[in-house]
């Protein structure tokens, strides 16, 4: 009922903008606020994980040794694919991570499975004991691991005799090398996965196991049908991450076979090193570098695909 | 009176049924805790291995049959392992691991924090590209990452030792996940109260983060203090080395002397293992909250 003159109204249009102005400026100082807050954390990863990373495409390119730095274009790619050393140490990638990824796995869940509805003072007690390896520094359990697997004072051998079996070179036989290497790595793998495990048990309502135990389901069918789905997101989590895990096995190589006997535990994060600071090949290490996080960067899309559903942004 | 109804027969069914069920669930759970208990004390083993061998004179170390417990334990290892400039190699270990945990801690609370809990422009990117980074094994990049060290000088010093690790992107998925948690209200609250950012964060945010960032803490230190492989490239001198890695470059000198050797690997494993078991509860939670779920 209150007639507003022009003028008024005027500024009520004005104050309107100003309204609508007001919470853009606000929302410009929040955006700096954020930024100044991610500016750190921002800052290192750019220059210390980015660069580096691109770098490393870039040295790729590059005849780089200590003496030398000359453009050669893609030769350190046909060189590493003509190269049987490198093929080799590949595969030895691959079995290692086929191999362990599922036994890292089917233990892991074997030991959740086998504790989660213990008391807690059980819980904590069997989680600590298979966590173990992985707190203990790698240095300590390869020197533990290279007596227990020497030919002559060794453990091993000292056992394996009363089963009758002939005394070895566990690590000095091109036939068992990598599979010892593969025990004391799956050792220090399943810590994190039985923690998880664990954790997404207890996430599952009895509701659903009762339920289907009244149903008089087996074990087995319980397993299978109920409580393995309901597991598919850690499992997948876990395999990303003992992929992972798997593709660095570097400490372990170089400590105990230093990639021998005749290349049989050489593998790519080896050969990587091998280059680059034993020959000073900075070039075609970062060869070896890119293709081995194209690898894992094939591997982690195709997991990240099934495991899209499950990830919040 | 010879039949028998066949509610009672259908029940006599159930419950032959169900004590079979019983008896194979009772087997499975025996056979699974007689496995359980072997594989614990395999996973147990090489650390009573390391304990009982550093008193282990070396020619018992390498009799067999082995001496399953040293029955004349003796500290003569202990006494060759500190020659070695082993003092130095444990300070340099905890100073580069704390100086690392502590950076580590304030910059990815700062990112996780704004990355849960703003929006601006840019933030689905910047994340996509730090979980992309984490998926990627940071050995990858350690030869660019050499040269560049090299480029600036910090080969075989604290700075390249302890810098480069902070730009890791773990962190701050960590935190992310963890800041999700805090109450939108309470940040609308402090905004309301006329709160400044910086000491909502400082008053409000990091106190609520407390016990993740005490996850992260005891996590980036275990991270650090084994992260052999760096160390390993990034070091020169024997004062420079850390503790893992000196003991490393002493298996050259003591090879089958296995006792001196079982004492320098107890040194480099016991700190872990006592800050593990004094904190357990947060790497357990550390590892849940760090998994995507």
């Amino acid at each position: 009922m209150l007639l507003l003159s022009k003028k008024e109204l005027d500024w009520g249009g004005r104050k309107l903008l100003a309204t609508i102005r007001k919470p853009n400026k606000h929302k410009l100082y929040d955006w700096l606020m954020s930024y100044l807050f991610l500016l750190p954390a921002l800052t290192f990863f750019l220059i210390f994980v980015v660069y580096p990373m691109l770098r490393g495409i870039y040295m790729s390119f590059f005849d780089y040794s200590i003496t030398n730095f000359e453009f050669i274009g893609w030769d350190n790619y046909v060189t590493l694919y003509h190269d049987e050393t490198f093929h080799k140490s590949l595969i030895n990638t691959i079995v290692l991570v086929a191999v362990a990824v599922p036994i890292v796995i089917g233990f892991s869940i074997f030991v959740a499975m086998a504790i989660y509805k213990k008391s807690e003072f059980i819980r904590s007690f069997c989680r600590g004991i298979f966590y173990l390896p992985a707190v203990t520094s790698v240095v300590s359990v390869t020197v533990v691991w290279g007596w227990i697997y020497h030919p002559n004072f060794g453990l091993l051998n000292y056992v394996t005799n009363f089963f009758g079996m002939e005394p070895k070179s566990w690590l000095g036989d091109p036939k068992t090398a990598l599979m010892a290497i593969t025990v004391i790595l799956i050792t220090t793998s399943v810590g994190q996965p039985i923690i998880l495990y664990v954790a997404s048990l207890g996430n599952i309502p009895t509701s659903y196991i009762e339920a289907a135990q009244i149903d008089r389901a087996t074990p087995w069918q319980i397993f299978r049908k109920i409580i393995w789905p309901l597991l598919m997101p850690t499992s997948l989590y876990v395999i990303v991450i003992t992929t992972i895990n798997s593709f660095q096995c570097f400490a372990l190589i170089q400590l105990l076979t230093s990639g021998g006997p005749i290349y049989s535990t050489s593998t790519v994060m080896y050969g990587v090193y091998q280059q680059a600071f034993l020959l000073g090949n900075f070039g075609i290490a970062s060869a070896m570098g890119v293709i081995l996080a194209i690898i894992i960067g094939i591997i982690s899309i195709i997991q990240f695909k099934y495991l899209g559903n499950d990830v919040e942004y | 009176m010879k039949t028998i109804s066949p509610l009672k027969m259908k029940n006599k069914n159930n419950m032959h049924g169900r004590l079979k069920w019983l008896r194979e669930l009772s087997a499975i759970k025996i056979i699974s805790t007689i496995i359980l208990i072997f594989s614990g004390l395999f996973f147990l083993f090489p650390l009573y291995w390391i304990v009982t061998g550093a008193f282990k004179s070396q020619v018992v170390a390498i009799t067999i049959p082995p001496e399953w417990f040293p029955l004349n334990p003796i500290l003569d290892n202990w006494v060759t392992l500190f020659s070695n400039p082993v003092w130095r190699w444990t300070f340099n270990s905890f100073f580069i691991a704390s100086a690392e945990m502590i950076a580590v801690c304030f910059v990815s609370a700062t990112a996780g924090f704004v990355l849960a809990k703003k929006v601006f422009p840019g933030r689905k990117l910047i994340f996509i590209v730090l979980i992309a980074a984490m998926a990627l094994p940071k050995q990858v990049i350690l030869v660019p990452l050499f040269t560049m060290l090299a480029d600036f000088g910090w080969v075989d010093t604290y700075k390249g030792l302890i810098i480069p690790a902070i730009g890791w992107p773990f962190g701050v998925f960590l935190m992310k996940q963890f800041s999700q948690t805090i109450p939108n209200e309470l940040l609308e609250a402090a905004k309301i109260d006329g709160c400044g950012e910086i000491r909502t964060f400082f008053h409000i945010v990091l106190p609520m983060l407390k016990p993740a960032i005490g996850a992260l803490a005891i996590f980036t230190f275990m991270l650090s203090w084994n992260d052999y492989f760096s160390q390993l490239v990034i070091t020169r001198s024997t004062d420079m080395m850390t503790l893992p890695l000196g003991i490393a470059t002493m298996q050259g000198e003591y090879k089958t002397d296995y006792g001196v050797m079982m004492a320098g690997a107890a040194l480099a494993s016991v700190p872990m293992i006592i800050i593990f078991m004094l904190f357990q509860k947060s790497f357990t939670q550390g590892i849940t909250m760090g998994s995507i779920k």
